[in-house]
C-alpha cells in the first residue's frame, strides 16, 4: 500500500477519534466518505492507474473505507451513548417527593362493623346463618314472648325506652329493642327447626354513664332442633373464643345464672390471658337453655324441641380484643379515635388468612 | 347483698375456706361482687382507758390525756368533745395507719404539748361516718385493755357481697345463701331457729283486718300481728349493731334493729308499731286518692288507690311491704308493741315501689317474693329478740288472711338434667342436690314428684328443676360436645342485603372515608329538617332532648361529627356510615342506608393538600363518584342510569342529584348540602354528602352456573375521534354522551367526555363539551369515508338532541 493511503487513513483515526460530538464526527465522515470526500477522490485516481496496479489499489482503498466506516460507527455509538446519559442525568426528579397512599390508605372500617365480620365468619362456619329483627319492636316479642311477663322486675332492669303511644291506641306501646332475643321470637314463629342462626344489631337501654351508652351492639345466638343441649353451647362458646381472641386456648368459666328466657341459665367469663391480663376473669356473655315458656311461646312443643342462645355485646367484646378503653368512644365519630382502633378496607376477616391481619 | 362470714356461719356448719365459698358462690348463681375484711386495715388499733384528762395548756378545745393501753402510760392530745378520764376509746399509736384519713401517724407535738398516737373516731377506723367524737365502748371493756380493737369487737369478719338474681327471694336472706352452699357440700345446714314458741298468755288486743275491695284480696291475703306488753326500747347491743354496721345498716334502736336483723337473717321483712300510738283496728287495704302519710325516711307521701297501705282509725300509717309511717314509729318511750308480720304483692309492690321512688330492704323482697309461709316464723324470731333484748310479756298471735302459697308439686324425670345438659347426673344425685334445697320428693322410677319449697316462687316446671341439679353439681362438669357440622365446608351464609352492607361500609372504605356509628336518635328539629320527625317516631322517654326521635337519616348524626372533627382542626375529611333509619314504627319502615359527608380537600385520591395535582374542594362529583362506587358494587353504572334534580330540601337545589330506577325506585341521592341545612348544624364550611338506599338496589340475577360469557374481542384497530360542542350551559352532557352513543349501537364502543369549559370566549349562559368517540369495527377497518359519514350524523344527532353546535 502507498505510503499515502497509511498517512491518510492515520489522518482519518485521528480525526474520528478526537470528534467531540455527533455534529463533528459527522463533519469527519463527510469529508472523508461524502461525495467528494477524500476516500472517493483517491478512488477517482484508479483510472489513471496501470491496469496491473487497478487490483491492488481498488482492493486498498476498499479496505481503507471499511476500517474508516468501522470506526466512525465505534465511534458514534460511543458518543450517542454519552449524549443520552447527559439527557437522561438532566431529567432527573426529586424521587424523595412523598407520595399519596390513596383513599384507601385514609378510609377506615370501624372496630364494631369489623368485629362484626369477624364473629359472622366464625359462626358461619359453624352453620350459623344470620338472622336480623327491627330496631323498633312490640312489646310482646321484646318481653312477653321471651317470659318476661308485665310487671316481672326483669323489665324493670331493662331500662327499656319506649315509643310514643299513638293517640287512640290502647295496645303496648312499642319499645326500643333492649336486646337482640326477640329476633329468636321472630325466627322460631318464621321458620321450623332445626334452627341456627346469629343475629347481631342495635340494641338500646335507658342508660348512660362511664359503661354505659343509651345504644350499643349485641349479637344473639340462637340453636334449636331436638338434641342440642348446655354441652353443645359450652363447647360452641369455647370454639368461639378461641377462634374470636385468635388464641390456642382460652380459660372459660361458665357461672349459674337467671335469664327470664333461659333454663338453666349461665354467665360466662373468660381467662383474660387470652388479652394478655393474666389472672383476671372477664364476663363476656350470657347464655343458657331456651325456656320451654319461650319454645311453647312459638308453637312448639318443649318435651319435643330444645336448643341453647345466647347474647354478647359486640362493643364489649371489640374493647376486649383491640384493647379500646373507652364504650362512648364508640360513638362519637372522633378521627383521631377511628383513625387509630379503625381498620383497613382491605383487612377483611377471613378463616383462612386469619381473622385480624 | 351483704353479709359476713360469721353470720353466714350461724347458719352453715362449715370448715371451709373463704376461698371456697366465694368460687363456690359465683359457680352456683350467687355472683360475689366484693370480698372486703374490714379488719385488714385496722391493724395496730388497740383498746385503751383514759386515765386522767385535763385541759390543754395551749388551747382550749383540746385536752390532754394520760392513757392506759395496756402498756404503761402514753400521753395523747385529743380535740374530741367527749375526751374525759374513765373513757374506754379506741388508741392508735404512733406509726398506724389511718384509713379514713388515709395517713400514717408519726410522733407530734400539739400546741407545745408531745402526743404519742390518736384516739379515734369510728369515721377516721372508717366504720361509719360517726366523727362527732372518739369512739366511746361501754365500761366492760376495760377488761380488754391493749388488745386489737378488731379481734375483741369481731371486726375481723369478711364482709362479702353477692349480686342476687331477680329469681331468687330466698338468697335474700342469709339462711338462704347458708342452705345453697350446704346443698354444695360446704358443710351443713344448721337447724333452723323458729323463735318464741310458747303461745301468749292473752290475746292480741289489737284488732288486725283486712279490707280490700273484691279482686284486689291478693294485694295483702295475710296479715298477721303479735303484741308484746312492757318493752324497753333502746340502744341494740354491741353483736348486733356490729352485724348491722358491717353489712352498711346503721344502728337506730333494739326495736327496729331487730326487724331489720330478721329482713337480712330470714329474708323476712317485719314492721313493729308503738301500739299505744295506734287507734282502733290495724288493717291493709287499698289508699285513697289524698291520703298523705309522713314515712320513717322523714319525707311524706302521697298514696292513691293502687297501692295497699296500712292504716288505723286515724288513717294511712305505712305504705305496706315498703316502709312504715313515723307517727306509729318506735321511740325510746315506746313500752307496748305490735309486731307486723305480712305477705304483699310483689306487683303491686314493685309499682308502688316504682311510682314513689322508695328504696327499702323491705320493698326489695316484697317485690321478688318474700316466703309466703315465713308469717309466724317472723313473729316468732321477733318475738323472742324482743323478749332478749327489751323485755316485755307476749300476746297470742293474731292473724287475718290466708298466706297464698299452694305447695305446688311438678313432675321430675331425672333423665332431663341429661338431655338439656348433656350431664348425666345419677337420679340419687338429683334428689340428694333437690332434697337439701328444700324441695319434698316424693315416688321412684323415671318420673318424680317434687314438692316445690315455699321460698322458690321461682320454680314453675321441670327445667327449673334441671337448672337447680346442674347450678349445684356445677356447670363446669358438664363436657363440651362438639355441635355437629351441617356441611363437610360451610356453606355461605349472608343474605343479600347482609352481603349489601359490608360490601358497602368496604368500598366506602376504600375510597378514603372513616366509618363512624352515631346515634339511632337524634333531635326533634334535625328529625324534621331531614325529611322525618313524625309523632311516631318520637321516644316518650328519651334520655335527653338530643335523642328525642328516631333518625329519618344519617346524615345529621354524622355532620354533628364532622363538626367536632372540624372544631379540633381536622379540616379534610370524609365520614360514613351505613346503617338503619326509620320511615315509621313498623318493621318493614325500617330502611338500610349508606351515607357519607365529605368536607374540605377529603377526595378519594387523598386528603388535603399535595405537591402532586392541584388542592381542590371535594364537591359534588365525589359524592356523584362515591354513589358510584356503591352501586358499581351492585353492578349498576351512576353515569348510565337515570338522573334528576329533585333531590330533598337538605340538598343545595343547584348541584345535587337523585339516582333513580324509574319514576318510583329511589336508589341515591348526593350533592352539596344546603348552606341553610348546615347552619342549622352549626357547620360553616361546604360539605359535599350522599345517601345510597341499599334496599332499593335491585337484587343481581341469580346465574345457573359461575361461568363468564365468552369474551368478544376482535384484532381490528379502534378508531377514535374528538368532537368539540358549543352549547347552553344548562344543557346536560348526559344528553350529548346519549346522543353520540346513539348513533350506531353497533359501532360506537365508548363515548367519554374529556373536557368542559365555560364562559370566556364563548359568552355568557355558554359551555364547550368535549367527547371522545371510540369506534370499533367487528368485521373489517372503518374507510375514511365511513368515519366522515359517522362523524357528520354524530354532529347532527347531538345538536337535535342538545341545541350544539360542533366548534370549530
Amino acid at each position: 500500500m502507498s505510503t499515502e493511503l497509511v498517512a491518510l487513513e492515520h489522518t482519518l483515526v485521528a480525526e474520528i477519534t478526537t470528534a467531540a460530538d455527533l455534529k463533528a464526527l459527522e463533519e469527519v465522515r463527510i469529508s472523508a466518505l461524502g461525495k467528494k470526500g477524500r476516500v472517493p477522490e483517491l478512488m477517482a485516481q484508479l483510472g489513471k492507474l496501470p491496469p496491473e496496479e487497478k487490483k491492488a489499489f481498488g482492493q486498498a482503498v476498499n479496505g481503507l473505507r471499511d476500517r474508516v466506516t468501522t470506526s466512525l460507527e465505534t465511534r458514534k455509538t460511543a458518543l450517542s451513548a454519552g449524549a443520552l446519559l447527559e439527557k437522561l442525568k438532566a431529567e432527573r426528579v426529586d424521587v424523595t417527593l412523598p407520595v399519596r397512599a390513596g383513599g384507601g390508605h385514609d378510609g377506615r372500617i370501624h372496630p364494631v362493623s369489623q368485629v362484626w365480620d369477624e364473629v359472622i365468619e366464625i359462626f358461619a362456619d359453624m352453620g350459623f346463618s344470620i338472622a336480623e329483627g327491627p330496631d323498633i319492636e312490640t312489646d310482646d316479642l321484646n318481653f312477653t314472648k321471651l317470659n318476661i311477663p308485665e310487671e316481672h322486675p326483669a323489665r324493670q332492669e331493662h331500662d327499656t325506652f319506649y315509643m310514643r303511644s299513638q293517640p287512640g291506641s290502647t295496645d303496648a306501646p312499642l319499645v326500643l329493642r333492649t336486646h337482640t332475643s326477640p329476633v329468636q321470637i321472630r325466627t322460631m314463629l318464621a321458620q321450623k327447626p332445626p334452627i341456627r342462626i346469629i343475629a347481631p344489631g342495635r340494641v338500646y337501654r335507658l342508660d348512660s354513664d362511664a359503661t354505659h351508652t343509651p345504644m350499643f351492639h349485641q349479637i344473639e345466638g340462637l340453636v334449636i332442633d331436638k338434641a342440642t343441649h348446655l354441652g353443645h353451647l359450652k363447647w360452641t362458646l369455647t370454639e368461639f373464643a378461641k377462634a374470636f381472641f385468635e388464641v390456642d386456648d382460652v380459660k372459660m368459666r361458665f357461672r349459674a345464672s337467671h335469664f327470664p328466657f333461659t333454663e338453666p341459665s349461665m354467665e360466662v367469663d373468660i381467662g383474660a390471658e387470652a388479652i394478655g391480663k393474666p389472672g383476671k376473669w372477664l364476663e363476656i356473655l350470657g347464655s343458657g337453655m331456651v325456656h320451654p315458656n319461650v319454645i311453647r311461646n312459638c308453637g312448639l312443643d318443649p318435651d319435643v324441641y330444645q336448643g341453647f342462645a345466647f347474647g354478647m355485646g359486640i362493643d364489649r367484646i371489640a374493647m376486649l380484643k383491640y384493647g379500646i378503653p373507652d364504650l362512648r368512644a364508640m360513638f362519637a365519630g372522633d378521627l383521631r379515635w377511628l383513625w387509630h382502633y379503625g381498620f383497613s378496607a382491605l383487612d377483611m376477616p377471613s378463616l383462612a388468612g386469619g381473622l385480624s391481619s | 347483698m351483704k353479709f359476713t362470714l360469721s353470720w353466714l356461719k350461724d347458719h352453715l356448719d362449715t370448715q371451709a375456706p373463704l376461698d371456697l365459698i366465694v368460687s363456690t358462690l359465683s359457680s352456683i348463681g350467687l355472683e360475689v361482687e366484693d370480698v372486703r375484711n374490714p379488719a385488714a386495715k385496722l391493724k395496730g388499733f388497740v383498746i385503751a382507758r383514759v386515765l386522767k384528762a385535763e385541759p390543754h395548756p395551749n388551747a382550749d378545745k383540746l385536752r390532754v390525756c394520760q392513757i392506759d393501753a395496756g402498756s404503761g402510760t402514753l400521753q395523747v392530745v385529743c380535740g374530741a368533745p367527749n375526751a374525759r378520764t374513765g373513757l374506754i376509746g379506741v388508741f392508735a399509736p404512733e406509726g398506724t395507719y389511718i384509713p379514713g384519713t388515709n395517713f400514717t401517724l408519726g410522733k407530734a407535738t400539739i400546741r407545745g404539748v408531745a402526743s404519742n398516737g390518736m384516739l379515734c373516731s369510728e369515721r377516721e377506723l372508717e366504720l361509719s361516718q360517726e366523727h362527732d367524737g372518739i369512739i366511746d365502748l361501754p365500761a366492760d371493756m376495760e377488761k380488754h385493755l391493749g388488745k386489737s380493737y378488731t379481734e375483741v369487737m369481731g371486726l375481723d369478719d369478711p364482709v362479702i357481697e353477692i349480686k342476687v338474681t331477680p329469681n331468687r327471694p330466698d338468697a335474700l336472706a342469709i339462711r338462704g345463701v347458708a342452705r345453697d352452699l350446704a346443698a354444695c357440700g360446704l358443710g351443713s345446714l344448721k337447724k333452723e331457729d323458729t323463735g318464741h314458741a310458747k303461745p301468749g298468755d292473752f290475746d292480741c288486743p289489737v284488732a288486725i283486718d283486712l279490707k280490700f275491695p273484691k279482686g284486689a284480696e291478693n294485694a295483702c291475703p295475710a296479715f298477721a300481728g303479735c303484741y308484746v306488753k312492757g318493752v324497753t326500747n333502746g340502744s341494740s347491743p354491741a353483736w348486733l349493731q356490729q352485724r348491722l354496721k358491717a353489712i352498711g345498716l346503721r344502728p337506730i334502736s333494739a326495736l327496729v334493729d331487730i326487724t331489720n336483723y330478721i329482713t337480712f337473717d330470714r329474708g323476712r321483712p317485719l314492721h313493729v308499731f308503738d301500739a299505744d300510738k295506734l287507734k282502733g283496728a290495724v288493717h291493709a287495704r287499698l289508699g285513697k286518692a289524698g291520703e298523705r302519710f309522713m314515712a320513717l325516711d322523714g319525707k311524706e307521701y302521697a298514696v292513691d288507690d293502687t297501692m295497699t297501705v296500712i292504716a288505723d282509725d286515724n288513717g294511712v300509717l305505712g305504705l305496706g311491704g315498703i316502709i312504715g309511717g313515723e307517727a306509729t314509729g318506735c321511740s325510746e318511750n315506746t313500752t307496748n308493741v305490735l309486731i307486723e308480720s305480712a305477705y304483699f304483692d310483689p306487683i303491686r309492690t314493685a309499682a308502688t315501689g316504682r311510682k314513689t321512688g322508695i328504696r327499702s330492704d323491705a320493698r326489695y323482697r316484697f317485690e321478688r317474693g318474700i316466703d309466703p309461709a315465713s308469717l309466724p316464723l317472723g313473729i316468732g324470731l321477733a318475738t323472742k329478740m324482743i323478749l332478749d333484748l327489751c323485755g316485755g310479756t307476749p300476746s297470742k298471735m293474731r292473724m287475718a288472711g290466708e298466706a297464698p302459697f299452694a305447695g305446688h308439686v311438678i313432675k321430675f324425670r331425672p333423665s332431663r338434667v341429661a338431655a338439656l345438659t348433656g350431664l348425666d347426673v345419677p337420679a340419687a344425685d338429683c334428689v340428694r342436690i333437690l332434697k337439701s334445697l328444700g324441695f319434698g320428693i316424693e315416688g321412684s322410677g323415671e318420673t318424680l314428684q317434687a314438692a316445690v319449697p315455699s321460698w322458690r316462687p321461682d320454680v314453675g316446671g321441670e327445667a327449673d328443676l334441671v337448672e337447680e341439679v346442674i347450678r349445684i353439681t356445677g356447670i363446669d362438669k358438664v363436657p363440651d360436645t362438639a355441635l355437629p357440622r351441617l356441611s363437610g365446608v360451610s356453606r355461605p351464609v349472608m343474605t343479600e342485603a347482609q352481603k349489601r352492607v359490608r360490601r358497602t361500609r368496604r368500598v366506602l372504605a376504600s375510597r378514603g372515608l372513616v366509618e363512624a356509628i352515631t346515634w339511632s336518635f337524634i333531635t326533634k328539629p334535625q328529625a324534621v329538617q331531614f325529611g322525618g320527625g313524625g309523632e311516631d317516631l318520637e321516644v316518650a322517654n328519651p334520655i335527653s332532648s338530643e335523642m328525642s326521635d328516631m333518625r329519618p337519616s344519617l346524615l345529621p348524626g354524622l355532620l354533628a361529627a364532622l363538626q367536632r372533627n372540624l372544631d379540633r382542626g381536622y379540616g379534610d375529611h370524609g365520614l360514613f356510615e351505613v346503617g338503619q333509619a326509620y320511615r315509621g314504627v313498623k318493621p318493614e319502615d325500617q330502611f338500610a342506608l349508606a351515607s357519607g359527608v365529605r368536607v374540605g380537600l377529603a377526595r378519594a385520591s387523598g386528603s388535603g393538600r399535595h405537591w402532586d395535582g392541584k388542592s381542590s374542594a371535594a364537591g359534588t362529583f365525589d359524592a356523584k363518584a362515591d354513589v358510584g362506587g356503591v352501586v358499581a358494587a351492585f353492578g349498576l353504572d351512576v353515569n348510565k342510569i337515570q338522573l334528576t334534580r329533585d333531590a330533598p330540601a337538605w340538598f343545595h337545589p343547584g348541584r345535587s342529584g337523585v339516582v333513580r330506577l324509574g319514576p318510583k325506585v329511589l336508589i341515591a341521592q348526593f350533592g352539596e348540602l344546603h348552606p341553610d341545612a348546615l347552619k342549622s348544624l352549626g357547620i360553616n364550611s361546604p360539605v359535599s354528602a350522599f345517601e345510597v338506599f341499599l334496599d332499593a338496589i335491585p337484587a343481581q340475577k341469580k346465574r345457573p352456573t359461575r361461568a363468564k360469557p365468552a369474551l368478544d374481542a376482535t384484532d381490528l384497530q379502534s378508531v377514535r375521534r374528538d368532537f368539540a360542542f358549543v352549547l347552553d350551559r344548562d344543557a346536560a352532557a348526559a344528553d350529548v354522551v346519549k346522543a353520540a352513543e346513539g348513533v350506531d349501537r353497533k359501532l360506537i364502543a365508548a363515548v367519554s367526555v374529556f373536557d368542559l369549559f365555560e364562559g370566556g370566549s364563548l359568552g355568557e349562559g355558554k359551555k364547550s363539551l368535549a367527547i371522545e368517540v371510540t369506534l370499533q369495527p367487528k368485521d373489517k377497518a372503518l374507510t375514511a369515508e365511513e368515519i366522515d359519514a359517522l362523524a357528520v350524523k354524530l354532529v347532527a344527532q347531538v345538536k337535535k338532541a342538545t341545541g350544539g353546535e360542533v366548534r370549530g
